[in-house]
């Protein structure tokens, strides 16, 4: 029996790789002085999909949220071997909080469902900007679907029933569920697949329409709108015929209420940020000789740190 | 959608497994208890299972006015879907103004699910909580009595404070140890409302087929000092340094998650977001560079003392005494200071 897999991914800046440029004066992240990259989950998350479809048939559609940059994750996922791939981009979904994201995001699944029911939605745990590992579970929770976090195995898919293996952090468990359902996927599940060369030639030219329309502005600065138009639907069809034009879909193409996405669908607001600054050269220097170390020793046990 | 109630209650979800409590509700009663006093309300601890007694008298002895303790067979052993769907009911008909939970594997599977269903605000992995004012920036509107939600994000390298000014309750999972433990207080008394919720086997949306319980080997939450080693230390052999010096000062052993990736130490060793958060007297990281994602895990120590090779490691920022050197030379002088000290 085939399934209808979807993967919800995220385009993420690399956080590990912080560095002092990253950060404003004022204490906020210059995101764009990060480089952007695949949420690691996420690719666990897509590799455990594609198992999935060799293992009983069927298809990989990938989902992300957010500017037409992040398109650059769906075209990866398409690299490795994913079907299809759309691109959720709406203004009126910045500034999104989890319990908006989960809403647009349970919306585009819905409308990835108009043409096929979907069988599993697949999600790394968390991610690694915000680490919050909330928007899964509230996406399974607006599908009405049941959840199974911190995946590390899908054991068996038999008819309509799913047995996975999970981490509870205290242990493990064997859980078994109907479909549909909403996994979410640690990196301790399958290792993500490296990207096939035959594929990146094929899904190099892939774009989103947004894409398509920041290079004809690029490529033909003086052309009036119309001619841009034009030349916009012009490389869209000839993307469209070659099966290379990723899916783009605004609020409205998912039937999304704006009202509850956005800043206006976010209960949550940040009221302060403040970056962590090291107190620095705060410490006392010990000499790595045995008199100096010996002496650091006596201070820990005179102030009965040790003793 | 909740209107916001400022005679709520403060909650706390208390978290049992297999009908033993998880420390970190009752690290989270000593934080409701200040943050419930503040606003002059009760405390009140929710507690589901299949048997509550016995854990609700602890929860009053640890500080809630009140425990809220839904009994039923289908609770015996936890999954989201009976467990969200009974505290979200609770949410609904009480209107409490603050609901915490541990940001443990656990909590954090639970309390997004429960959010979403009552479409509340939620802040993840909460490191502090306090109390206070806030003005809206494009609606000038203002608050008063807000639960500041406090959290580092971006991998470590902010610190956001999050409010949530309209949809109540405010929501957030607060990581474990982070929180003072309550002494208990075996003449404390409170209220215990029992209930049994609704629920049928169709609310059972999983089938736990097998489980199985692993017991941490280490408790480095509870040690008072802790050697941790790094990816400086450099092999499993040179580890064996470490744990002498453990051993000398009668410590725990840490790690950081580049010692535990590279397989010289077990991951129930590991310190830091990923890993365990400890508050020790003292702290020596050895070999460690000190990453945001460890320093999160640590840096509430006493006192730390940082030995590296590399006089640029952000390690020497949280450090109280910093020793520039190669481990190999600087841990035998230490082990020997402190077996001579008497």
């Amino acid at each position: 029996m085939a399934y209808n897999l979807v993967v919800l991914v995220k385009q993420v800046p690399d956080t590990k790789r912080i560095t002092g440029e990253a950060m404003r004066d004022d204490g906020t992240v210059n995101r764009s002085a990060l480089p952007a990259i695949f949420n690691p989950e996420d690719l666990h998350a897509l590799e455990l999909a594609l198992e999935l479809r060799e293992r009983y048939g069927g298809r990989v559609t990938v989902l992300t949220m957010g500017p037409p940059q992040a398109c650059e994750v769906l075209r990866q996922s398409l690299e490795r071997g994913a079907d299809e791939a759309a691109l959720i981009t709406d203004r009126r979904a910045a500034a999104s909080d989890t319990l908006a994201t989960s809403y647009i995001l349970a919306c585009a699944v819905r409308k990835a469902a108009a043409e096929a029911p979907v069988d599993i939605v697949l999600c790394g745990r968390q991610a690694i900007d915000g680490d919050t590992a909330q928007v899964p579970p509230q996406t399974a929770e607006k599908l009405g679907w049941p959840q199974i976090t911190y995946v590390d195995a899908v054991e068996e898919v038999a008819g309509r029933r799913l047995r996975a293996h999970r981490r509870t952090g205290a242990g493990w468990e064997r859980v078994e569920t109907s479909l549909p359902c909403l996994l979410t996927v640690t990196d301790e599940g399958p290792a993500p697949r490296p990207a096939s060369a035959k594929r990146l030639m094929a899904v190099k030219k892939a774009r989103a329409r947004a894409e398509i329309q920041m290079e004809v502005g690029g490529a033909m600065p003086d052309a009036s709108p119309e001619v841009r138009a034009a030349e916009v639907d012009k490389r869209a069809a000839a993307l469209a015929t070659k099966n290379l034009l990723i899916k783009q879909w605004t609020l409205d193409d998912i039937n999304a209420d704006p009202a509850r996405c956005g800043r206006d669908g976010s209960p949550t607001k940040v009221k302060r940020i403040q970056s962590v600054v090291l107190k620095g050269s705060g410490f006392k220097k010990v000499e790595p000789t045995p008199e100096a170390v010996t002496s650091m020793i006596h201070e820990l046990i005179e102030d009965h740190t040790i003793g | 959608m909740i209107e916001p109630n400022r005679q709520g209650d403060v909650w706390v979800v208390a978290e049992q497994n297999d009908g033993e409590l998880h420390d970190v509700g009752l690290e989270l009663l000593s934080k409701g208890r200040e943050l419930a006093d503040r606003l002059g309300v009760k405390l009140a601890a929710v507690l589901l299972g299949a048997q509550v007694e016995a854990n609700a008298q602890r929860l009053i002895q640890h500080g809630a006015d009140r425990v809220i303790a839904g009994e039923h067979a289908l609770l015996a052993h936890y999954q989201t879907n009976p467990y969200a769907k009974v505290i979200a009911q609770l949410i609904q008909e009480h209107r409490p103004q603050i609901v915490l939970f541990g940001a443990t594997p656990l909590g954090r599977d639970l309390a997004p699910r429960v959010a979403s269903t009552v479409r509340a605000g939620l802040t993840a992995d909460c490191t502090d909580l306090d109390i206070g004012e806030h003005v809206e920036a494009h609606s000038s509107a203002r608050y008063e009595n807000l639960l500041y939600q406090i959290r580092p994000a971006f991998g470590g390298n902010i610190i956001a404070t999050i409010v949530n000014p309209e949809r109540w309750p405010q929501m957030a999972t607060v990581r474990e140890g982070v929180m003072r433990m309550p002494d208990a207080d075996a003449k404390r008394r409170g209220e215990i409302v029992r209930f049994t919720p609704k629920l049928k086997p169709d609310d059972l949306a999983l089938k736990i087929l097998e489980h199985q319980r692993t017991t941490r080997k280490v408790n480095l939450k509870a040690a008072r000092v802790i050697v941790a080693g790094g990816a400086g230390v450099g092999g499993k052999e040179n580890f064996r340094l470490v744990w002498d010096l453990a051993s000398a000062l009668g410590a725990a052993v840490g790690a950081s998650r580049a010692a535990v990736d590279s397989g010289w130490i077990d991951k129930d060793h590991q310190v830091g977001q990923t890993g365990t958060t400890v508050r020790p007297a003292l702290y020596i990281a050895v070999g460690v560079s000190g990453a945001v994602q460890h320093r999160a895990g640590m840096s509430e120590a006493k006192k730390i003392v940082a030995v590296n090779s590399d006089p640029g490691a952000p390690i020497f920022g949280v450090a109280h005494y910093g020793i520039v050197g190669d481990l190999n030379r600087v841990l035998p002088m230490m082990i020997d200071a402190i077996k001579k000290r008497a």
